[in-house]
């Protein structure tokens, strides 16, 4: 029996704004807690709140970025319920209206293949406080500074049939926000947060009964913790069982996932129009303003890579899949570095070095213009190939820049091209039995020649001329 | 005698150094201490005498501005930083507002004198005041009979000249009410006239401040410095504000008066209706046209604000958690039972009750049939008003069913809501009214009732005043 996995996604998106979303307060991250938090974010009596038009202007890059319909006038709501770190006993939320309706993003598979995943709004919202249950034995300690920082919530169509599919979705938003400059993206300050609502299905059968996961902080653990969930639901329902529409929390050191509360002893929020808050009024002109502040984003730019670079369209994928590998990219070949060459470069041997030493690209100890100069160094004849990965292995290690590691360990290349024929005419007298061989048919053995140039030049030949000089002696 | 002389003469004897702010402000201190009608919650002398002290060295620099040393009653609604803040309620017994309101900063601004906070019913919900923690204030004309409500505080003070002008809040009615109730001008303005920050809410979409003074001149003077904009509340309007001194004294001649027909039906005390009917005739004798209106939607103006106010009411009052100000019980067992009992404990029944019938209205199934119900009756109690506005100028009618009643004698709360049947409308459509004093029923006295389009404080006050040039109702006092 086959099960089709059902998937949606509710995204949310710090917003990069100075102050909070309905005060002055700052939202800088790591403060000493509750002070940053001002009357109107402790919820004092008397104190009233007014919109941060900077949050209103994020939350429309993004609609734009997403070809989503925009509210013209989108409402605030209360979400009413009581907890010690939401102050004002409700979150100020959009409800029947939000600023972002109907949108779409193209996501790219393992396969190769695209795929649309539907929008189906983002709407601007108050995160709460944290609190911190395991500071004091009988108490809860209550951090209000983060009560208030503006959230983008990005809700998705159930368009996700895997967690694979859901991670690049997932990661294709986490890529955008950033783009736009309007989320840093941090998931473990807890700047992008993913919930995944989970559901299976016999195939051509009508959607299940859906479990909510929360408490996801990284993409490995949004796959995890849905895979996870998927399975659990198919064991239910092949044992007879009915799923229950749930939340469900995700452990990610005990790898498991567990009921938080029933729909039952859900809150019923008794949602209603803010009445401290004006409709949200957005203009013609704001739109275009915004629609003309808009950065180069990711599909744009990966077209651009394919038809203005000549890049494959699985390599222009892989680069702009992140801005800053994007922009590192572009950094490189904007000095001049032939593109494809580059290319190679940041998603081989930069990428397997980050990854295998668990670098950020921004934090890379080798930065973009010495990668150009290494890459440069290997296009004008200086080094080889071959040689080039030993001195980014060098300067990797930190021992100095490009060229200083070319000079110092006297890797330049031989161009003297009477020093190599000399060297050329001794390795075919030494060999003269290979040398008939390759004179009989026998052209595999050219690379036998080549290895034995390249061993007593210690690699600092250049390949072309060897061939070439090999090629006019060998005829 | 200082107490009998109204706000414009008191600024005239500031100037002409006949008294200084201290001897004034000391004045009224002495009056507030010999007062029993429980008018103030907290009365702040050294605070006042202070500040006197300051307005006088200002006026002696020669660099105050017209209210500079004037004294006043604030109620207790509004916060003011170090000074307790308590809305009436147990709940904010010990609340000390680190803040001031923008009223509060406005007024200090001028270096006005602060008296007091003035007693109100709790979070201002109430007709009779009877609703405070801190029990009910007494009604100057008859000290059995309640002053009205919820800034019935503020009205006894004024009206028992123990504060020369007091500051409301009208939500329904609760400073129209009370004005007419012990015998005082008290104006309503336009909602968004004035801002509503650190003016602890009761009803969002329907609070708004206002004056509550003798006369309707001292109104005009006292709007001049509370109106504006204000950047800390979105639904304040960024609207020009005019001189509303300047058109006082413009003739009346032919003002078009609407009576709306269903503001003089049954459930109208006669006494109060006689009352009414005579000052309509004074205006007639000043030139102005009577003409007979109808207001059909104002029948339902009680249930849809009864369903509107309890939702908002509900919701601005969820932040009374006990957590992190305000009250909280004994030795909390759990977080569940520290909301339980905190709030149980720390609201007083008429507000619980309200919480509850707004709670319920915006629950999963019934919001469709209350509160967007609620909201559609009040577009058209609106029209209803817009509609109006065409005909005439000035709409005129009763303030309250009845003059001032015993207190203790109203206990069903619904028959309590009915006090507010004439002035529920103004707030639904968010528009500017007042109370004048306009004579007496059984020695109690009687408001005036006048109902403007949006923005039209100048002619309402203006109207105001040229009643009052030619009656004498709001020089009486029950006070020598």
């Amino acid at each position: 029996m086959t099960w089709e996995t059902v998937i949606g996604l509710e995204i949310h998106s710090q917003l990069k704004t100075k102050s909070k979303i309905f005060s002055g307060a700052s939202t800088a991250f790591g403060a000493t807690a509750n002070t940053q938090a001002c009357a109107v974010d402790l919820g004092y009596p008397g104190v009233l709140p007014v919109l941060n038009q900077e949050a209103v202007k994020m939350a429309l890059s993004f609609g734009l970025s997403v070809n989503a319909t925009i509210n013209k006038n989108s409402i605030f709501a209360r979400k009413n319920y009581f907890y010690p770190d939401l102050p004002k006993g409700y979150q100020i939320s959009q409800f029947e209206i939000p600023i972002v309706g109907n949108g779409v993003i193209d996501i790219s598979l393992e396969n190769g293949e695209n795929k649309l995943v539907g929008i189906t709004r983002a709407h601007l919202e108050e995160d709460a406080g944290k609190s911190i249950h395991d500071m004091y034995d009988e108490f809860t300690a209550i951090d209000l500074n983060r009560a208030g920082t503006p959230l983008l919530e990005i809700v998705s169509e159930p368009d996700m049939s895997s967690a694979k599919e859901a991670v690049a979705y997932a990661k294709k938003i986490h890529a955008l926000v950033q783009y736009i400059d309007i989320c840093d993206g941090n998931m473990q300050e807890g700047s992008f947060r993913c919930d995944a609502n989970v559901s299976v299905r016999k195939h051509g059968d009508k959607l299940g009964t859906r479990a909510e996961l929360k408490n996801i902080n990284s993409f490995k653990f949004l796959e995890k913790a849905i895979n996870l969930e998927v399975e659990r639901q198919i064991d239910i329902l092949e044992e007879g069982g009915s799923v229950v529409q749930e939340t469900r929390l995700y452990d990610s050191i005990k790898n498991e996932t567990r009921s938080m509360r029933s729909k039952e002893e859900a809150n019923d929020y008794r949602y209603f129009p803010d009445p401290d808050l004006l409709p949200v009024a957005v203009s013609e002109e704001l739109l275009l303003e915004i629609k003309k502040s808009l950065p180069e984003l990711p599909t744009e730019k990966k077209l651009r890579f394919v038809e203005q670079l000549g890049l494959s369209s699985y390599d222009a994928e892989i680069l702009t899949s992140q801005k800053e590998v994007a922009d590192y990219f572009e950094a490189v070949i904007n000095k001049g570095a032939d593109a494809k060459l580059s290319a190679n470069w940041v998603m081989g041997e930069l990428s397997a070095a980050l990854n295998k030493n668990q670098v950020e690209i921004n934090d890379s100890p080798i930065p973009s213009n010495e990668l150009f100069v290494l890459i440069s160094r290997i296009t004008d004849n200086t080094i080889s190939g071959k040689i080039a990965k030993d001195v980014f292995k060098l300067m990797w290690e930190g021992n100095g820049s490009v060229d200083e590691i070319i000079e110092k360990q006297g890797l330049k290349q031989m161009t003297d091209s009477s020093a190599l024929e000399s060297i050329i005419d001794d390795i075919i007298s030494n060999n003269l039995d290979q040398v008939k061989q390759y004179k009989d048919g026998n052209s595999k053995l050219l690379g036998f020649f080549v290895g034995q140039v390249m061993k007593a030049t210690q690699g600092k030949a250049n390949p072309k001329q060897v061939n070439q000089i090999l090629n006019e002696k060998l005829s | 005698m200082m107490h009998n002389l109204t706000i414009a003469e008191q600024i005239k004897g500031l100037k002409n150094r006949d008294f200084s702010s201290l001897e004034l402000t000391q004045h009224y201190l002495n009056r507030i201490d010999d007062s029993k009608l429980n008018a103030f919650i907290s009365v702040t002398s050294e605070q006042a005498i202070t500040q006197a002290k300051l307005a006088d060295s200002i006026l002696a620099k020669g660099n105050a501005t017209s209210l500079t040393g004037i004294p006043y009653a604030h109620k207790d609604i509004f916060c003011t930083k170090g000074v307790k803040t308590s809305a009436g309620s147990k709940m904010l017994d010990s609340f000390i507002s680190p803040y001031d309101a923008t009223l509060s900063e406005k007024l200090n601004s001028q270096n006005m004198v602060m008296l007091g906070k003035t007693n109100m019913d709790e979070f201002a919900m109430g007709s009779s005041n009877e609703n405070s923690y801190y029990g009910p204030v007494k009604n100057p004309w008859d000290t059995k009979k309640v002053p009205g409500g919820s800034s019935g505080g503020s009205a006894a003070a004024v009206a028992s000249h123990i504060s020369p002008f007091a500051t409301g809040t009208d939500t329904g009615g609760s400073i129209r009410q009370p004005a007419s109730l012990c015998g005082i001008t008290g104006l309503k303005p336009t909602y968004g006239r004035i801002s509503r920050y650190g003016m602890i809410a009761y009803a969002s979409s329907l609070d708004q401040a206002g004056p509550m003074t003798r006369t309707a001149e001292d109104s005009a003077i006292i709007l001049n410095a509370m109106a504006g904009f204000d950047t800390k509340d979105s639904t304040s309007a960024n609207k020009l504000v005019p001189d509303y001194t300047k058109n006082l004294s413009k003739s009346l001649k032919g003002l078009k008066i609407g009576l709306p027909k269903e503001y003089f039906s049954e459930g109208l005390d006669k006494g109060v209706e006689k009352v009414v009917m005579k000052a309509i005739n004074d205006y007639e004798s000043m030139g102005a046209e009577i003409i007979e209106v109808s207001l059909p939607n104002s029948i339902h103006a009680i249930p849809a604000y009864y369903i509107v106010a309890p939702c908002e009411c509900s919701s601005n009052l969820s932040r009374f958690d006990g957590v992190r100000y305000g009250y909280r019980c004994d030795d909390p067992k759990d977080l569940n039972d520290l909301y339980l009992r905190s709030r149980s404990e720390g609201f007083g029944d008429e507000v619980k009750r309200r919480i509850m019938i707004g709670a319920y209205a915006l629950s999963a199934g019934y919001y469709d049939a209350y509160y967007l119900k609620a909201q559609k009756v009040r577009q058209l109690i609106s029209e209803d008003f817009k509609k109006v506005f065409k005909e005439v100028d000035v709409v005129m009618g009763p303030v309250s069913p009845t003059a001032a009643f015993d207190l203790g004698s109203v206990k069903d709360p619904v028959s309590m809501y009915l006090a507010d049947i004439y002035t529920l409308s103004v707030n639904l459509a968010g528009l500017p009214g007042m109370s004048i004093p306009a004579g007496f029923s059984d020695n109690l006295p009687v408001g005036l009732q006048l109902i403007g389009d949006h923005w039209s404080e100048e002619l309402l006050l203006n109207t105001a005043h040229q009643f009052q040039l030619k009656t004498d109702w709001h020089h009486l006092s029950p006070v020598d």
